[in-house]
């Protein structure tokens, strides 16, 4: 018993040298280029508005955090990020959920998803931010559907793409077997097509996070309420605070990193069967 | 010829014909005149080189295809309703596991889809795992397992649900040597006994050979049956069966028989190896 548990201790150590070994170089990167940064901009002597410290940019965004944690104060930063967060988040559920579930509807019938698939992936090809100020006609500037409109009409061509591609490319061999159990389409659909789907639709649901939080930031650079990443950026850089403008930025790839690992966890949750997942003997 | 008689014959084709895309520039004839009767519970070959319309033949015995022309009955159905009724177990040469299933509840999969109850699935698919001897394997992913123990999973899948008929295109093409010997010997031994009536297509004339009760030659262009041959070799067969004298003739004979095939179709000569 104690010999089986001092082996497991010595496993999970063994797996986390390997696993701080495998991101060593990464980390060691960033810290690098941070470090170069800082150095760059204190030799060449250059000015705050150009290109400000990060030292300079971690304080800025230490003083928000504190104001963020006082109850009594309020930052104006983090209530930013919140705001384009939930814009970001509501367009992804509608535009991935709906890419979904148009996938579904239309790959039951082959003749409708083959019809629509050129469509679809010539929508994909448009700069669909370009109908950011339209949206802010349509839905008012300062509301947020019109930037959760934008990020949704962005998630869901390629979610719809990705997701009708799993549902058809299913091996040949796979459909025989299905037809000789005399399967119903619900169960080909449900034990089959859709199970054949999923490394597809997570690969969408991982892009289609990081796109959310841009088409949200950029969106609100064609207006909105003041306390959105967006706007909080383009106000504080036309001010020459750069400090600031900086630190909404640093917010917004926090955001967009945390996002895009939730989605990571929930696919490895999910199909944990995938061939990305296993781990090397 | 009396009912009793009708019964005992499992599979009966008369003057099949399967040409496809027809009309157009692209028509081939897959299968010309095709007349073949197999008895209930027994193993039979079908052999040829590509293109000879082998696959194409069990696709129409297991109604993944429709004939052209002509008359196909299973147990005295036809093919779409003796699959409606499940009398088929496909193997194909990929083992084509769902990955995402462990092995157990791959071979639960089309006891699954006909609604057996949860115990009864679980309990049908334990006795086949032995018989395959995965037993010890049930809970793992299937790319977990070797080439061999894969397709012995697809076997046991694919009689969990006891069909009549066992239809398997080419199930150890893509194993080694070594492999395909020892499966060619578990196969034996789960037909023995199954009792099942076996379609076994194959390129290997070693295998149909060693396994089948009558071989069916095919050859292309377009696809026929050529010669049906007996095979006089006693079950149960083993690994002395591959050193009888009465085991070699009969593999020379059905080389000669491919090669002679292979001979009448001008375009083809340099086909068969």
């Amino acid at each position: 018993m104690t010999g089986a548990k001092a082996q497991n201790a010595t496993a999970i150590s063994v797996g986390l040298r390997r696993r701080l070994l495998y991101y060593f170089p990464t980390i060691a990167i960033a810290i690098a280029v941070i470090a170069l940064w800082e150095i760059i901009v204190l030799i060449f002597n250059i000015q705050q508005f150009l290109l400000p410290r990060p030292s300079a940019i971690f304080a800025e965004f230490m003083l928000q955090v504190d104001l963020w944690l006082r109850p009594d104060e309020r930052s104006i930063l983090f209530d930013a990020g919140g705001a384009t967060f939930w814009e970001a988040f509501g367009g992804f559920a509608i535009g991935c959920g709906g890419g979904i579930l148009v996938a579904l509807i239309t790959s039951r019938w082959t003749i409708v998803s083959e019809a629509t698939m050129p469509f679809a992936i010539a929508a994909n090809s448009v700069p669909i931010i370009a109908f950011a100020p339209i949206m802010n006609n349509w839905f008012g500037i300062t509301n947020p559907a019109s930037k959760m409109a934008i990020v949704s009409i962005i998630v869901f061509f390629p979610t719809m793409i990705n997701t009708v591609r799993g549902l058809t490319l299913v091996d040949l061999n796979q459909l025989e077997l299905m037809h000789s159990y005399a399967a119903t389409p619900a169960h080909i659909m449900f034990k089959l097509r859709l199970k054949n789907a999923l490394p597809y639709i997570f690969s969408a649901l991982r892009v289609a996070s990081a796109l959310s939080l841009v088409g949200a930031v950029v969106a609100e650079f064609f207006g909105g309420p003041r306390a959105t990443l967006g706007v909080y950026i383009t106000q504080e850089a036309s001010a020459f605070d750069f400090a600031k403008a900086w630190t909404a930025i640093m917010l917004a790839s926090l955001i967009g990193i945390s996002f895009y690992l939730v989605v990571l966890i929930a696919e490895r949750r999910l199909m944990p069967w995938h061939v990305s997942f296993r781990e090397a003997d | 010829m009396g009912w009793g008689a009708l019964f005992m014959i499992a599979i009966a084709a008369s003057g099949i014909n399967k040409i496809f895309n027809p009309g157009s520039d692209a028509e081939v004839v897959a299968l010309q005149d095709v007349n073949l009767e197999v008895e209930a519970g027994e193993f039979i070959s079908l052999i040829g080189p590509s293109g000879c319309g082998k696959s194409t033949l069990m696709r129409l015995i297991g109604d993944l295809l429709a004939p052209s022309s002509g008359e196909l009955l299973v147990n005295g159905m036809p093919p779409h309703e003796a699959r409606q009724r499940r009398q088929y177990g496909m193997v194909f040469q990929a083992a084509t596991l769902y990955e995402w299933r462990s092995v157990i509840t791959n071979v639960e999969l089309p006891l699954e889809v006909m609604g057996y109850p949860k115990a009864e699935r679980r309990a049908l698919a334990q006795d086949k795992l032995r018989m395959v001897e995965l037993a010890d394997f049930a809970e793992h992913y299937p790319w977990q397992l070797s080439g061999g123990m894969q397709q012995r999973v697809s076997i046991a899948r694919a009689l969990v649900f006891d069909p009549s008929v066992l239809l398997m295109d080419e199930p150890f093409g893509a194993l080694d040597e070594f492999t395909r010997e020892r499966m060619n010997l578990e196969l034996l031994k789960i037909w023995r006994q199954t009792g099942k009536t076996i379609v076994f297509v194959t390129h290997s004339i070693s295998e149909a050979v060693f396994l089948s009760k009558r071989i069916v030659v095919m050859s292309p262009r377009p696809g026929r049956i050529t010669e049906i041959v007996d095979n006089t070799l006693p079950y149960p067969r083993d690994f002395n069966t591959r050193s009888d004298p009465a085991y070699h003739e009969l593999v020379a004979k059905v080389r000669d028989l491919l090669r002679d095939a292979a001979g009448t179709d001008s375009t083809g000569a340099d086909e068969v190896e």
